[in-house]
């Protein structure tokens, strides 16, 4: 576990680049930051300065290097290199709310954009008149999308969305690719089919994330639960209810693994195996063993008297110091990640290992 | 100035009613639920069966009618059973809910926070602190989304 810093303010959102030796990060403001390593530090090379609004969604595609940023001003931007520099090209999304969260599909030909207009646009690039044009998803979305995730067959995408409901919709452009096949989400699949809607899944769905095979879909409520529909178990749902603040993110680290961070500020692993079998492994922080130095019988009772606690300390005993915002796939395949990173409102960037031998067969 | 700054009507009108976007929860039938039975926990209590009363009045929560006696009526129920236990038994009733009776009560003691009556809050923030050690604050973060609740 490595932990660094970049500043006192939140971070909203980061992305890596493909070989993950720099770093896009927005730190709460209108601009995207690119931080180059260099030894143990971060250097930033670059400050993309397009934006008008707060940026609240970056995503960098690894194989065209291309960057996606969304903000509260209600657009996006596609930035390509181009003799060093980052170029943006203004998409044409259409939406009249802000944007929230945005994703590259597997295949990079097009990136689904979430937002507070209760539509999700698709969009993609039109050779013929050289811009990005956007499809909107709209029925039967009643409320703000917060997240975002691709089917790895580059058609399906998940939405999670403030109206307490989890989407599987059909993103099938037929100007830019052929018609996919069948998948154990359905077999149709035009444009806007909406392929599985889960229902009051308790609170607002933050997070939403595919399995690597692309057949179960995990969720993370603002009810403390984690909700995993299985596809090829004829879309059964298993819930689990936590004892933990809410989580704000998921992840697949394998075919049965998933991590999820929060409120909580440190993230929590869970494993499923089948329908009905979503279970609590552990926590991956370890709390930092703090010498607590001599304290004085002044200092202790001075503590008692003024904060009824004799602890010294402000500090959380989790390696962030406030909650985690978004976790992402630093090393290894989808079905075996070897490391992945969290950023949360301290400013902090950690990048948290997780070995195979942590799922433990009982 | 013109005529229309002498009334101030317009401000007690409540625009979110008129907004065609407006989020509405969608309607589940629950016209059947109508609380625990009060003859059963009634019983129960007599007997002295303590845990089982309290099984008995957390069954059938009138989470989805929109019924407000009824669901006073199951509130004043389950305060009623909460208040008959010993303090020093209370931690052992906790260990015989399960994750979702948890849950349930929690949305119960927070309902009995709103009408507090002579010693109620003190017998619930009893019930209250050992339900948090078995629910965790998770238990709480549910009571306060709960779109349904009791």
């Amino acid at each position: 576990m490595s932990l660094y810093s970049f500043g006192l303010e939140p971070l909203s959102c980061h992305a890596w680049n493909k070989d993950r030796t720099q770093i896009a990060v927005s730190p709460n403001n209108n601009v995207v930051n690119i931080y180059e390593k260099k030894g143990k530090d971060w250097v930033k090379i670059h400050e993309l300065t397009e934006h008008s609004g707060r940026i609240t969604g970056i995503d960098w595609a690894p194989e065209s290097n291309r960057i996606v940023t969304c903000a509260s001003d209600r657009n996006a931007y596609v930035w390509t290199m181009k003799d060093g520099l980052w170029k943006p090209t203004l998409v044409l999304v259409r939406i009249n709310r802000a944007a929230t969260c945005v994703k590259w599909s597997p295949l990079e030909n097009k990136f689904a954009l979430g937002s507070g207009a209760r539509l999700i646009s698709v969009c993609y690039f039109e050779k013929e008149n050289d811009w990005w044009l956007s499809k909107h998803i709209k029925k039967p979305i009643r409320s703000t999308i917060l997240s975002l995730d691709w089917h790895p067959n580059n058609i399906l995408l998940a939405a999670g969305s403030a109206d307490l409901h989890c989407r599987v919709f059909s993103a099938y452009i037929k100007d830019i690719e052929d018609k996919p096949g069948p998948t154990a989400w359905g077999a149709k699949m035009p444009f806007g089919e909406v392929l599985l809607e889960q229902k009051d899944c308790g609170g607002w769905v933050h997070s939403v994330s595919f399995s690597p095979s692309g057949d179960q879909l995990a969720c993370v409520t603002h009810s403390s639960s984690v909700i995993v529909v299985d596809a090829a178990q004829s879309k059964q749902v298993t819930q689990l209810t936590t004892e933990h603040l809410p989580m704000l993110s998921v992840l697949h680290v394998s075919p049965t693994e998933l991590m999820a961070a929060g409120h909580d500020s440190c993230p929590y692993q869970f494993t499923y195996k089948g329908p009905g079998t979503l279970k609590f492994v552990k926590k991956l922080d370890i709390p930092k063993q703090t010498s607590k130095g001599s304290m004085s019988a002044m200092q202790h009772f001075r503590n008692l008297d003024k904060r009824a606690t004799e602890d010294d300390s402000n500090e959380l005993d989790t390696l962030h110091q406030n909650s985690i915002t978004q976790l992402c796939v630093v090393s290894g395949e989808k079905t075996k990640v070897e490391k992945f990173s969290s950023v949360g409102l301290d400013g902090a960037m950690v990048i948290w290992e997780f070995k195979v031998s942590d799922f433990t067969l009982k | 100035m013109s005529k229309n700054t002498v009334s101030d009507r317009f401000r007690k009108v409540d625009v979110d009613e008129y907004d065609e976007n407006k989020f509405v929860d969608e309607e589940d039938g629950g016209e059947n639920q109508g609380g625990p039975d009060e003859a059963e926990v009634d019983g129960l209590l007599r007997q002295g069966n303590m845990n089982g009363a309290l099984h008995a009045v957390l069954k059938n929560p009138p989470i989805n009618t929109k019924n407000q006696n009824a669901k006073e009526r199951a509130e004043l129920l389950v305060v009623k059973v909460l208040s008959s236990f010993k303090s020093s038994d209370i931690e052992k009733a906790m260990g015989s809910l399960d994750k979702a009776g948890v849950d349930l009560l929690m949305k119960y003691i927070y309902r009995g926070f709103e009408k507090p009556s002579d010693n109620s809050s003190a017998v619930l923030l009893q019930w209250h602190e050992k339900a948090l050690a078995v629910g965790g604050v998770g238990s709480i973060v549910r009571v306060l989304t709960a779109r349904k609740t009791v």
